[in-house]
């Protein structure tokens, strides 16, 4: 303490705070609190993977670890790009902020998606280079054309019977005195997992021998009829993917629903009562005022189902397991991989997913910047 | 071009009697402004006669038709909402022209008519545009075209002034008034403010909690208001109202306020004979108030003497705000008036323009 009260370099005795400030004291102090900090994360990282200690004990480490150790690393790498003088912290500063969010999502999406890349002008053991062989391959082999024209039936159908009939329920629940309990119901299956949805239809759909009851629900219904009982999953090819597509437009039309339910509700009132003084009927009203009004909101629903379908897994792996010419590239791109252990093939069904999604998406991130943008 | 008739019209929303018992009898032609205060009944009134809203009890009758049941694009009307309610996603050109299109107008005859509404209201150069590219001004304009292009038989107004800043709201009063005339249809105009209605109408019809109070002339309904509420609607600021006893003041009577009393004049006292010693309100409008040092020619002075609390420039007048006794009351003086604040003065109020209301009905008595 005695030092402190001495003027600056009047003392002829080492001044740690005087030390502290100088050039070199800064370089040291600079270098070592990350290291510190980086010797400290990895130990609880070690500590983490390796201990044997209490599983809750480990869970709240672990907490504290992960938060604590992003909150450390942002206030220690803040604090030295804010020793670096305002220019360069003005420089450096935005990616404190934003650098962990690209790195992660540089390490999940970027880096997988151009390895797969590589990998999918490969052949099935990842060693000889082929090049395109594997695209030739996906739109020439008659059992992939199938996998591609199942996604078809799927935006077609599914995107399409979701909207409509989300839209559909929208409206016609608007001017119900029972909306939310139509609204509740129509979106109750959005809660269900699709792995659990499967489970739920294949009920639905199942079939036993002539001569057992008929436990299936839709088989219940047909013999009572009258009919003989069938296996709806797997007749009429390629017509069977349409019960499959039911599941998704089942679980779907909730999510449409909400959302057109909340544009229509959007609509000025004026706007709907001079229609009417100008002469629109009801249905003039809809499909003129109503539907241009909401345009945007339809276009986000459609796209967002279109990119879902393109993407739909669960419920054929659930359902049919692909077979019966339901398999979608999903399904197809997992087989590949997981089942044929033929990489490369896998790779470049991925990827041509990807290219199928990509337009889509950047449609509906461009609709919805003008939807930013509008009034 | 059809006269308007409410026979004995109500609206109920539930326990709420939105309108009640109204009977007017619109002429063909006319210019009828409803007016009064916010949640009166003057919009539900509007909206009774276009059919957005379904009459409770009552006919409500376009020309000789009782539209009761009529829907609303059948009943020949064309309605200019306060939110103007243009379609966002039509250019000008489509907003005017979508009525004619669902009646199935041929293209060239709907060409003319938007053009032609273009111009009288000078937005011919705006056609291509999008409602959200206009400012407050021409969207108003786009609003009133929409409704001009139907060449309907009732013009429809919902306080379609209320969306504009001040400036833009006195003209464009000016220009519905020359619209009125040009187009020679019947104007219904719902608004809550006095001066649009006074400006504009040919007659006023005055709202309050449903019921119509007065239906008169602008200047009937300023210079003879039928109860406590038109008296104190119409003028601006509004009318100063004293409780007062009517007394004997010995050949004549007076209004008796307490503080000080006033001389009927005897040319007027006639009505009020009746009212010797019975409690009434007595009214008189603050530009009947004068300072006797400029007295106006040709009035009937009843001398007050007040004290000066408040006074505001005007520039052509002073509002000043007195005090008698208790009573506060505000006068339009003449600008040379040299007001200090506190100063007791004398002030005289003109007695041909008075006005006494019984005071448990508050209806004028005349």
């Amino acid at each position: 303490m005695a030092q402190l009260d001495q003027a600056p370099g009047s003392g002829s005795g080492f001044n740690p705070l005087e030390w502290l400030g100088s050039q070199l004291g800064r370089l040291v102090v600079s270098v070592l609190v990350p290291g510190v900090l980086f010797v400290v994360l990895w130990q609880g990282f070690i500590f983490l993977r390796d201990s044997e200690a209490p599983q809750y004990l480990i869970a709240i480490i672990a907490i504290v670890w992960g938060v604590g150790g992003a909150a450390a690393l942002y206030f220690v790498s803040n604090w030295i790009i804010e020793r670096l003088g305002p220019e360069w912290t003005r420089r450096l500063q935005p990616f404190v902020f934003v650098g962990p969010a690209m790195a992660i999502l540089a390490w999940y999406l970027a880096i997988p998606t151009l390895r797969t890349l590589w990998l999918s002008f490969f052949d099935r053991t990842s060693d000889n280079f082929i090049f395109l062989d594997n695209y030739i391959d996906i739109f020439t082999d008659p059992n992939l054309i199938v996998v591609f024209r199942n996604n078809l039936l799927w935006i077609v159908f599914g995107a399409s019977l979701s909207v409509i009939l989300g839209l559909l329920i929208a409206v016609l629940a608007d001017r119900s005195r029972y909306e939310s309990l139509a609204k509740s119901l129509i979106f109750l299956p959005m809660a269900i997992s699709f792995v659990g949805a499967g489970v739920i239809w294949n009920f639905i759909y199942e079939v036993k021998d002539i001569s057992a009851p008929q436990i299936g629900l839709l088989n219940a219904i047909w013999v009572g009829l009258g009919g003989e009982p069938q296996a709806w999953t797997a007749l009429l090819q390629p017509w069977n993917n349409l019960f499959l597509i039911i599941i998704v437009v089942w679980l779907q039309t909730g999510y449409a629903m909400v959302l057109f339910s909340a544009a229509i509700k959007g609509i000025p009132g004026d706007l709907i009562e001079a229609a009417r003084v100008d002469g629109a009927t009801e249905v003039q009203i809809f499909f003129r005022i109503m539907i241009p009004y909401i345009w945007g909101t339809i276009i986000t629903v459609a796209t967002t189902i279109v990119i879902f379908t393109l993407k739909i897994f669960d419920i054929v792996l659930v359902m049919t397991g692909g077979r019966f010419g339901t398999e979608v590239i999903a399904t197809a791109f997992y087989r590949q991989n997981f089942t044929n252990r033929n990489f490369g093939l896998g790779s470049a069904i991925a990827i041509v997913l990807l290219l199928l999604v990509v337009p889509v998406m950047i449609y509906n991130l461009r609709k919805f910047g003008e939807e930013e943008a509008f009034e | 071009m059809a006269s308007v008739t409410y026979d004995h019209v109500y609206k109920r929303f539930g326990d709420v009697v939105a309108v009640n018992d109204l009977q007017i009898e619109i002429k063909d032609k006319e210019f009828l402004v409803l007016v009064g205060p916010s949640g009166c009944g003057k919009s539900t009134a509007l909206r009774l006669l276009a059919g957005l809203e379904s009459i409770s009890d009552g006919e409500i009758s376009i020309g000789d038709r009782v539209v009761n049941d009529v829907a609303p694009k059948d009943r020949d009307i064309a309605m200019v909402f306060q939110s103007y309610a243009l379609y966002p996603h039509m250019s000008v050109y489509d907003n005017m022209a979508f009525g004619l299109k669902l009646r199935g107008m041929p293209k060239d005859e709907i060409k003319r008519r938007v053009e032609e509404a273009g111009d009288v209201l000078g937005i011919e150069a705006l056609l291509d545009r999008k409602p959200r590219q206009l400012s407050g001004g021409q969207r108003q304009r786009v609003a009133l075209g929409r409704a001009i292009v139907r060449e309907p038989n009732v013009f429809l107004l919902d306080e379609p002034l209320s969306n504009l800043d001040a400036k833009l709201r006195v003209q464009t009063r000016a220009e519905i008034s020359k619209l009125h005339k040009r187009l020679q249809t019947t104007f219904i105009y719902v608004t809550h403010d006095q001066v649009e209605a006074m400006t504009m109408a040919d007659r006023i019809a005055v709202m309050k909690d449903g019921i119509l109070q007065q239906l008169d002339t602008p200047q009937n309904l300023y210079d003879h208001p039928a109860n406590r509420f038109v008296a104190g609607f119409i003028g601006s600021p509004s009318m100063n109202f004293f409780d007062a006893h009517v007394r004997q003041n010995g050949g004549g009577i007076k209004v008796d306020a307490g503080s000080f009393s006033v001389d009927i004049p005897q040319s007027q006292a006639g009505p009020y004979q009746g009212y010797v010693d019975k409690a009434v309100v007595f009214g008189v409008r603050p530009e009947d108030i004068h300072n006797p040092d400029f007295p106006p020619p040709n009035i009937t002075p009843a001398p007050v003497s007040a004290k000066v609390e408040v006074t505001e420039l005007m520039g052509n007048e002073i509002f000043a705000y007195f005090n008698n006794g208790g009573h506060s009351f505000v006068g339009r003086v003449d600008p040379r008036s040299q007001y200090g604040l506190d100063q007791d003065v004398q002030v005289v109020f003109n007695m041909d323009n008075m006005h006494v209301f019984d005071k448990d009905t508050e209806q004028a008595i005349r």
